[in-house]
């Protein structure tokens, strides 16, 4: 009961996309389509997971004065984990994300997590808040990208719904990002005001 | 005249924040008042070409000559936070003004992922030491540019009547995209620069 209420804590209630609008980077910037947004969710999830772990394992050994740099460099080496198997096993997505991946380490929610969450709780619950932030942010990047691609290439996943000719090219370009995520998060304050 | 174009393409057609979207948070963070955006624009340019020139040089002469290149990331960061660190100490000791000015936004720089994300790139461009430092200052210019214009919009846009669905992140967002849209009249400037001075 108690891990189903920390889940959908990070599902819904603390959603980092919509609710906490933290680790706006990677949400702006790999949401070009939904294959794109879900993979950056996914890749990030990992991280978050194994480094709420980790850490939440390590925190009475931890000096309370250099907590922030040993969680840079637990994160940090778990990115560079991913970013090897993803260079191995998946590297058209790999490609596709660039940057972003290394640039996991300075995503404010796995950071914020380790410091809010996985230093006061054990590592099962941590393990669950990881999960339940990363479903969070996973499926706000997947529906942010799903968007993006109906608008702008007039199809989902790749699937196509509507001609081209109707494509709204903007969505899928940078100012696309902000203001699809603008309405999102509008659309978002309206659901939780009724 | 090389160094102009990567100036002009970074402060202008690729803008770190509003088309490559590194440096968000500050963006959406500290842009509510044209000052404090000025001095968070200063605070990033100063460490940005710090940095770069210290993440180039380790890059070139540590990871590169010992095969360590898989270990980027981690010594980046841990170098860029271990700079930001210092580089507050040694303000607050040598200049206090400049420490009064900067001093609330160093500690912010460290997780702006547009540090990191300069130091990563300018590797990823195979840039020349000098090539980096023109990249990263442009590219703090940038910053500071859109910075401040957003700041300027955002002053205006506390005055009027918003939706209520609209209000707080939402309207900020959608005028972050109409600025973005803005900057994207600067794309195909590089490219005519580039013919123009018949380079590459």
């Amino acid at each position: 009961m108690n891990y189903l209420k920390i889940f959908f804590n990070g599902l819904i209630k603390e959603n980092p996309t919509f609710v906490l609008l933290l680790g706006m980077c990677p949400t702006l910037a790999t949401t070009t389509s939904a294959i794109n947004g879900l993979s950056m969710g996914l890749a990030t999830m990992f991280v978050l997971i194994c480094s709420n772990v980790a850490i939440s394992s390590i925190k009475k050994l931890t000096p309370d004065m250099v907590r922030i740099p040993v969680f840079v460099v637990v994160i940090a080496a778990f990115v560079t984990i991913l970013q090897l198997m993803m260079q191995a096993y998946v590297p058209s997505i790999n490609k596709a994300l660039g940057i972003y991946i290394p640039l996991i380490v300075v995503n404010c929610i796995i950071l914020g997590r380790a410091e809010a969450f996985a230093c006061k709780n054990g590592p099962i619950e941590s393990l669950i808040d990881g999960l339940g932030i990363g479903s969070g942010f996973t499926i706000a990047l997947t529906i942010l990208g799903s968007v993006r691609e109906l608008l702008g290439a007039g199809s989902i996943f790749g699937f196509n719904i509507y001609p081209e000719t109707y494509n709204i090219l903007l969505f899928v370009l940078p100012p696309g990002a902000f203001i699809t995520l603008g309405f999102l998060i509008a659309i978002v304050n309206k659901i939780k005001r009724a | 005249m090389e160094y102009l174009l990567i100036f002009i393409t970074a402060v202008f057609v690729n803008n770190i924040v509003l088309s490559q979207f590194l440096g968000i948070c500050p963006f959406l963070g500290v842009s509510k008042k044209i000052e404090t955006s000025l001095g968070m624009g200063a605070a990033v340019a100063f460490v940005l070409t710090l940095s770069t020139i210290v993440t180039y040089l380790l890059q070139k002469l540590v990871l590169n000559p010992f095969n360590l290149q898989y270990l980027q990331t981690l010594a980046f960061i841990l170098v860029i936070a271990a700079l930001v660190q210092m580089v507050e100490i040694i303000l607050k000791k040598t200049s206090p003004a400049l420490y009064q000015a900067l001093g609330i936004y160093l500690p912010l720089i460290t997780t702006n992922c547009c540090v990191l994300g300069v130091a990563i790139l300018v590797i990823q461009k195979d840039y020349s030491l000098l090539q980096s430092v023109v990249y990263a200052f442009s590219t703090a210019i940038g910053f500071a540019l859109a910075l401040t214009v957003f700041a300027g919009i955002r002053e205006q846009l506390s005055m009027v009547n918003i939706p209520k669905g609209m209000q707080g992140m939402s309207i900020v967002l959608v005028t972050a995209g109409l600025l973005s849209l803005a900057f994207m009249g600067f794309s195909g400037v590089d490219g005519g620069l580039h013919a123009l001075f018949g380079l590459k």
